[in-house]
């Protein structure tokens, strides 16, 4: 069985972001960037289903972006990934999803992967489009925000996660694939040994050029902060004062100390 | 303007959220047409045009013949924009659709702005505007951004039917778990987010809830991580609340997590970034590291 999981390189959502100089997208200045939250859940899924399968399946993790991007490729490889495609991109940020879909079915298309995990959306654009689009574009059936995963025998029974904590059930049979919401399960973190085999792992460089066929659907005229709606107060200094303020506030704002 | 609007049916029930739609489409000042996989004995408050296709035969989760009932009703009505809520059905069948008819599709509208719209983008803490480069677009609008309106009426139903194409077989529902703690009649509710660094701290929150008078609530990470039990969660997954005093230590404020809780009478939030989105919503913003701050407000209110 072939298995492809494809994550995304996003930066620390704790961060300060600045408008880049063209003002579509955040400057890459200063940031820290690590995996895609919902995409560490779909490694260790992809990771786990290898391990079920033992040798007979291969695991290939791919990712889009300039050379940073091969840092998260190499955690993936740690988690357990056999081998990584990195899809060279130093304006993949330009790009929509219908283009970030069509590079991967670019690739995937005559590989003939029978499951591709992806996460359900990244942190930082949060289009929750890509997984959903490649599938559309190698045609092939498709569940979302998974919280539930099981392989047997050529079919997968998926737990989607629905408004309100109700859950719904579906089978698919392969190929398939699906999008990974946050607790789907506990992501490992790679031991050190494991580490150190990944170094040894293959990780094959792609220039985008040669997968990229379609054009953008989309097109992205600002990236700005939100209009403060101003309503709220904003307390800052010693530890001390600010309790003082906090318990002022209860008293005179609220009828909860009374 | 002419939008085809996607309405939500579950369990044999037409969701409320439906009307967020129209909300949405008012703002735009289109015409509408709705879109329903549902049942006849529940029609919508509408007078217009409704494209109906039985749940009952169609299933209420079956993306692939979804995907082709609301093509049927684009052929037919020709709209400009086809309007999906943000939601687990829309941001699952609005992507096939946009797929199947080459068009542009913009996730999460939170604004609709002079020649495109505003979404959302970093967790929330940031905007996007984003411009459809074809005449007709998919869009999906962000839980709660449009205010719901019932436009009113009976529709002139047009029935839908489609031969069953998909491979994937539904199952059943599994029910949310049970509640252990209903958060909905709390009058105070403080709640742990990521920002409260490790399990180990769960219990220094929990004591300024005690010390208010109130319950625990929590984020989806630190639910996610085990800290807190998913009785205790709010959020769109979780409990809707709107208690009092909503105390949120930690929490940056997923859009997931503020749509559970904006409707408090007061909210305050500690959090040591001042950018985080929860201060959209919180009535007061303490910049400071929860784990400094919480232990010393409860101290002073035992006092």
């Amino acid at each position: 069985m072939k298995i492809l999981v494809c994550i995304k390189q996003v930066p620390d959502l704790e961060s300060r972001f600045k408008p880049d100089a063209a003002g579509v997208w955040f400057s890459d200045t200063d940031l820290a960037f690590r995996m895609n939250e919902y995409d560490e859940y779909a490694v260790e899924q992809a990771v786990r289903l290898r391990e079920q399968l033992g040798d007979s399946a291969e695991l290939t993790v791919l990712s889009i972006g300039p050379d940073r991007v091969v840092e998260a490729v190499k955690k993936a490889l740690a988690m357990g990934c056999d081998r990584a495609v990195h899809v060279q991109d130093t304006a993949v940020h330009l790009k929509d999803p219908w283009q970030i879909a069509s590079i991967i079915a670019a690739y995937a298309g005559d590989q003939g992967f029978d499951l591709i995990f992806t996460g359900m959306q990244s942190q930082d654009r949060g289009s929750a489009q890509v997984g959903v689009s490649l599938a559309e574009q190698l045609g092939v059936a498709c569940a979302t925000t998974l919280v539930g995963f099981e392989y047997a025998d050529g079919a997968i029974t998926a737990k989607r996660e629905l408004e309100g904590g109700i859950k719904g059930v579906v089978k698919l049979r392969t190929p398939v694939l699906v999008t990974c919401q946050l607790g789907l399960n506990t992501p490992r973190y790679p031991t050190l040994p494991n580490i150190m085999k990944a170094k040894r792992k293959e990780i094959t460089a792609i220039p985008v050029a040669e997968l990229l066929k379609e054009e953008a659907r989309t097109t992205a005229t600002s990236f700005h902060h939100p209009a403060k709606k101003g309503s709220g107060l904003i307390l800052e200094g010693d530890v001390g004062d600010l309790v003082e303020k906090v318990i002022g506030i209860l008293k005179e704002k609220t009828s909860v100390l009374r | 303007m002419k939008t085809l609007l996607i309405g939500e049916y579950r369990e044999g029930k037409l969701l409320d959220t439906t009307y967020e739609l129209f909300g949405y489409a008012g703002q735009l000042g289109a015409e509408t047409a709705l879109f329903l996989v549902g049942s006849e004995s529940q029609l919508p408050a509408f007078g217009g045009t409704l494209y109906l296709a039985d749940a009952l035969a169609c299933g209420e989760y079956n993306p692939d013949l979804h995907k082709q009932l609301v093509l049927d009703a684009v052929q037919k009505e020709n709209p400009d924009q086809i309007v999906f809520l943000h939601s687990s059905y829309g941001w699952d069948l609005a992507p096939r659709v946009a797929a199947s008819l080459r068009i542009a599709q913009i996730s999460e509208v939170i604004a609709i702005q002079e020649g495109g719209f505003e979404v959302g983008c970093c967790n929330g803490k940031m905007r996007r505007s984003i411009t459809p480069a074809t005449h007709r677009a998919v869009i999906t609008i962000q839980a709660g951004a449009f205010q719901g309106v019932q436009p009113g009426g009976t529709p002139q139903v047009v029935k839908l039917t489609a031969e069953s194409t998909g491979t994937m077989e539904f199952l059943g529902y599994e029910p949310a778990e049970e509640k252990g703690v209903d958060l909905s009649k709390a009058e105070v509710i403080v709640s742990a987010g990521r920002g409260i660094g490790k399990k180990d701290n769960v219990p220094v929150i929990a004591a300024l809830a005690k010390a208010l008078g109130g319950e625990l609530g929590a984020s989806r990470p630190v639910v996610d991580a085990e800290w807190v039990a998913h009785d205790h969660q709010v959020g769109t997954t979780g409990q809707t609340v709107s208690p009092k005093l909503y105390v949120a230590c930690g929490i940056s404020g997923a859009i997931q997590h503020l749509a559970g809780m904006k409707k408090s009478d007061f909210i305050i939030a500690i959090n040591k970034d001042k950018d985080a989105p929860i201060g959209e919503v919180a009535d007061v913003l303490v910049v400071a590291d929860v784990m400094q701050f919480v232990p010393a407000l409860t101290a002073r209110l035992a006092r």
